[in-house]
């Protein structure tokens, strides 16, 4: 037997939130509010007070973009970061205990790409989209 | 093997015998009960397809009556999604996820058995209903008002009753699975090297947490409607049968990738066995897993494009629907990059694969197609719908198993499944499946409708239809060739070697025959495919070298580790066999039962009995406190036997069941804002001539208020139980139920003195509905308080043993959540509309 036994987990001892399952899950959630938020202004701008006039609709939609994006792009831009600080990730990439934080990097980074995306599908649709009908 | 270790630790993991057999909970039993059960479902399903088939092979045919048609065709379709494609996947990772992760059982092996019992009793009793000629006859989504207004009978409350409980035995096995794969991995198993299969089924659990609670939401409507004439769905009385619709795509479209990515996580663990070589790009996977996971959530209305929605918002929803496709492909490249990289060996099994995988596709190809609204328009209700989603279940969700079954039946049985056989099922299903279901796409092309008991001649549909029912019985043929070689006796053959496939993951590790323990000793994991990098493990966990290897106290024990890390956290001792989950289930089953045919007194009955049952559960069987407060557990390392608050299992699976609770809750308020946006008198000024008013300003508020205390004394209760002050923690929890009590009161209060009759119109109902779940959470709140309190007085809690009271501090915070919601949404939203 050559195993060290594995350290007891630290209660006191508090983790940076880039070290926590659920940072992986924010840009997909950003998307998700910004997708809601899209849905419920268009159904209650729609059903409820448009005239045809979809200026304000978009200029709402602009602004949870403005926000929502930027949020997205930032979680991407430190993921990247932090998974180029090890090697490049192909194609058997970081099979070693101590790589979870390249890990978490590299999924965040292609998460917050995938929302990205997503996120300007939803745009663009505004953009092409003239009216209500 | 003379080690008294080991016979410990087998006397503790023992299968009870003879009767005693079905008081069994471990993970091994109760996933292969489950597993044989969704089967046996699947096979009742597909013999209702092939009747079907029978029925549209030539035109005009009177074989069925349109009645009995509709009753299959919406049986069909019921068994297939609730009773096979969602409890497979649960049962096969009941079975499986612990031997992946190492671990002895799941964190809750009572739940799982409770699950289990729950899914055969509501599962039988929903089949059952169609050999009495009452089954539901509204298709497997149950649109109203079809299914409200048109629709005499008990058909629909079965459909409703029987499902929403088998719905509840899902949510419990996802707390379940979710607080496995997280806290239950084995020490050093960090988030990066999990099984693929892990990461698929945390994901899916997750989404099911999320998914069916608005579908229990719609079904608590609906059934309000059928019983109490409670007019959700009624647009004479301002209902509108459309939120049904929301309600239940939220839950349908989700639902489709719920059972789609369990199968797909299959393959992910049989690829890399085949090509001899790790998955490639794993952090691709994830992503595509996860961001399935999210995405799917986008996609409800792409199943409502014909109903009149505003054309924007069909734009959204097809946009995300396009999405999607990303991460699907993206996982679907990585496998076949996989399988090139690797040196392929060629079976059965990697047939079954590489077909689901190319089916998938085809789906998938059709599945963008529909998803562009204006072609959606022409395809819509048509048979090119049918064929469309048979391509992407059977080819993303039952070829993968399929394959499944030949990959793991040794694990299960320590026999292998015949090659030649198997080469003829695979011929039978690759080409039955495509000639039954190609020929579909043909005829919605050529306007052929769904859910049609018959058709007339001379318009083009004779040819397509009698070759999709050939197609069909050549593929029903396939399955019973594959059922014979499952069932058929093996005695003379003999044991497969240990790890036959030569897989690298700890699933493979048992030896063969296995035995009950799971693993002769929780291993140290620093890698993705241990058995095949590293060194000497096999041999090391058989000798007992790593965690766990006896059973001093001869109690059922396994480890808890942090949820990223996997650092050592607690020793857990898990519950043995017992009877209790299977009472619970009878009268749970019986509550539901009993309330299809409106038998009150039964149904009362039974529901004392089950929560007695639940209750004696809970006393027995959780948070006990144990005899010393550590243990060692091998290599040198001691652990603690009792935590609580977040470290805790019993803490994560609260909190994963409050998470579900707030969707189903939110999914209620999501109806009476629905209302609002839809409708042009919501809240209205009046109806019939007499004035609507609503639940008033005061009472509500009023009510909150008391909750706000309740809740504050609940916190107080927490902290007076650490300090051990035990008449400041009795006063404090008293206090508290006494004003949850007051704090129900007033929210009936506020409508039923303003003469709200839920009866009248949709608004009425709402806030009744809000109310009455509202009032239910109270009453409960209430009891949990009153359980710590018995707890403390029978000293089975104290100031270091506080998880009891912990656990239902964190309950309550999601309670306050809840109270808070209906409060201000009942007296303040009136106002702002
Ligand atoms: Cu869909």
């Amino acid at each position: 037997m050559n195993q060290q036994p594995v350290p007891l987990h630290d209660h006191g001892q508090r983790r940076p939130m880039k070290k926590r399952l659920w940072w992986i899950a924010i840009s997909p959630t950003v998307w998700a509010i910004h997708f809601l938020a899209c849905y419920i202004t268009a159904a209650v701008w729609c059903e409820k007070i448009g005239e045809g006039n979809l200026r304000p609709l978009q200029i709402s939609v602009g602004i949870y973009t403005a926000i929502a994006l930027p949020m997205i792009i930032w979680v991407g831009y430190s993921s990247y970061r932090n998974f180029r600080r090890g090697d490049p990730p192909v194609p058997f990439d970081f099979d070693d205990p101590t790589d979870r934080t390249h890990f978490f990097g590299f999924t965040a980074f292609l998460l917050s790409a995938l929302s990205v995306v997503a996120t300007l599908f939803t745009v663009l649709v505004f953009v092409l989209v003239g009216s209500c009908d | 093997m003379n080690d008294p270790r080991a016979d410990r630790l087998l006397k503790a993991w023992e299968t009870p015998k003879g009767w005693r057999y079905w008081s069994a909970v471990n993970n091994s039993e109760v996933g292969l009960w489950y597993t044989l059960t969704a089967f046996a479902f699947f096979l009742f399903g597909g013999v209702l397809a092939l009747i079907m088939r029978v029925q549209l092979a030539v035109p005009d045919n009177d074989w069925l009556t349109p009645d009995q048609y509709n009753q299959i065709f919406t049986m069909h379709g019921s068994v297939m999604m609730f009773l096979f494609a969602v409890p497979i996947l649960e049962a096969i990772s009941i079975m499986l996820l612990p031997e992946m992760l190492g671990a002895r059982d799941l964190p809750f092996p009572r739940l799982s058995a409770y699950g289990y019992w729950c899914f055969l009793i509501g599962g039988v009793f929903v089949c059952g209903s169609l050999f009495f000629g009452v089954g539901p006859r509204g298709g497997w989504f149950m649109y109203p008002p079809m299914t409200t207004e048109y629709q005499d009978g008990i058909g629909p409350d079965i459909w409703l009753l029987g499902l929403s409980f088998i719905e509840i035995a899902s949510i419990a096995a996802a707390v379940e699975l979710i607080v496995g794969a997280l806290k239950c991995r084995p020490p050093g198993m960090r988030l990066n090297l999990i099984p693929l299969y892990a990461w698929y089924i945390l994901v899916v659990a997750v989404m099911i947490l999320f998914a069916f609670p608005p579908l229990i939401a719609g079904d608590l409507l609906m059934e309000l409607e059928r019983a109490m004439d409670w007019p959700f769905f009624d647009v004479e009385r301002g209902g509108d049968p459309m939120l049904w619709q929301h309600l239940f795509w939220i839950f349908g479209h989700p639902e489709v990738y719920i059972v789609f990515l369990p199968s797909i996580a299959l393959v992910a663990m049989m690829v890399p066995t085949f090509a001899r070589t790790p998955m490639a790009g794993y952090g691709w996977i994830v992503l595509a897993a996860v961001g399935t996971g999210f995405l799917s959530f986008g996609l409800w209305v792409h199943h409502m494009f014909t109903t009149g929605l505003p054309g924007i918002s069909i734009g959204i929803f097809s946009a995300a629907s396009e999405a999607v496709a990303i991460p699907t492909g993206v996982q679907i490249f990585c496998f076949i990059a996989t399988l090139l990289v690797g040196r392929v060996q060629r079976n059965v099994c990697l047939k079954f694969v590489l077909a689901g995988l190319a089916t998938f596709i085809i789906g998938g190809l059709t599945g963008v197609m529909v998803a562009i609204a204006p072609f959606d328009y022409q395809a819509h209700d048509t048979y090119f719908i049918v064929g469309h989603l048979h391509y992407v279940l059977i080819g993303g969700t039952i070829f993968p198993i399929v394959a499944g079954f030949y990959y793991y039946y040794p694990f299960v049985t320590g026999k292998q499944l015949s090659e030649r056989l198997g080469n003829i099922t695979f011929w039978l299903m690759l080409i039955g499946f495509n000639v039954a279901f190609f020929p579909m796409h043909i005829a919605g092309l050529l306007g052929m409708p769904r859910r049609v008991y018959t058709f007339p001649g001379g318009m083009g549909f004779e040819g397509p239809n009698l070759i999709s029912s050939i197609g069909a019985f050549a593929l029903g043929t396939g399955f019973l060739v594959l059922l014979w070689d499952v069932f058929r006796p093996k005695g003379k053959q003999p044991l497969v070697p240990r790890n036959v496939w030569n897989a690298g993951t700890l699933e493979w590790s048992g030896e063969v025959p296995d035995q009950p323990w799971g693993i002769r000793s929780i291993p140290i994991i620093n890698s993705r495919y241990p058995l095949w990098e590293q060194e000497n493990l096999l041999a090391d966990i058989d000798a007992g070298n790593f965690y766990l290897p006896d059973a001093e106290e001869g109690r059922r024990e396994t480890l808890v580790t942090s949820a990223v890390d996997a650092e050592l956290m607690q020793c857990l001792r898990v519950p043995g066999p017992s009877f209790l989950p299977f009472w619970a289930a009878v009268f749970t089953g019986g509550v539901f039962i009993f309330s299809t045919y409106h038998w009150w007194i039964p149904a009362g009955c039974c529901s004392v009995l089950s929560f007695a049952t639940i209750v004696t559960w809970l006393w027995t069987g959780t948070a006990e406190i144990p005899e010393k407060e550590t243990k060692p557990v091998g290599l040198g390392q001691s652990l603690p036997l009792y935590v609580s608050g977040p470290a805790a299992v019993g803490w994560w699976a609260m909190f994963i069941t409050m998470l579900g609770d707030m969707t189903a809750f939110i999914s209620l308020v999501f109806g009476y804002f629905f209302y609002w946006t839809v409708h042009e008198d919501f809240p209205p000024e009046q109806w019939n001539g007499e004035p609507v008013v609503g639940a008033g300003t005061i009472w509500p508020l009023v009510s909150v208020g008391l909750a706000v205390v309740a809740w504050c004394a609940v916190v107080m209760a927490r902290r007076l139980n650490r300090e051990d002050h035990s008449v400041g923690f009795y006063s404090s929890s008293l206090l508290a139920v006494a004003v949850t009590v007051a704090s129900g009161a007033a929210l009936v209060w506020g409508p039923y003195s303003n003469g709200m009759d839920p009866t009248v119109h949709v608004y009425s109902s709402t806030t009744g509905v809000l109310v009455l779940w509202t009032v239910v959470h109270l009453a409960l709140g209430a009891t949990m308080l009153v359980y710590c309190i018995a707890r403390r007085l029978f000293g089975k809690m104290d100031a270091k043993h506080d998880a009891d009271i912990v656990n239902v501090t964190l309950g309550w915070h999601f309670l306050m959540l809840t109270v808070a919601i209906t409060g201000s949404v009942l007296a303040l939203f009136p106002w702002v509309a």
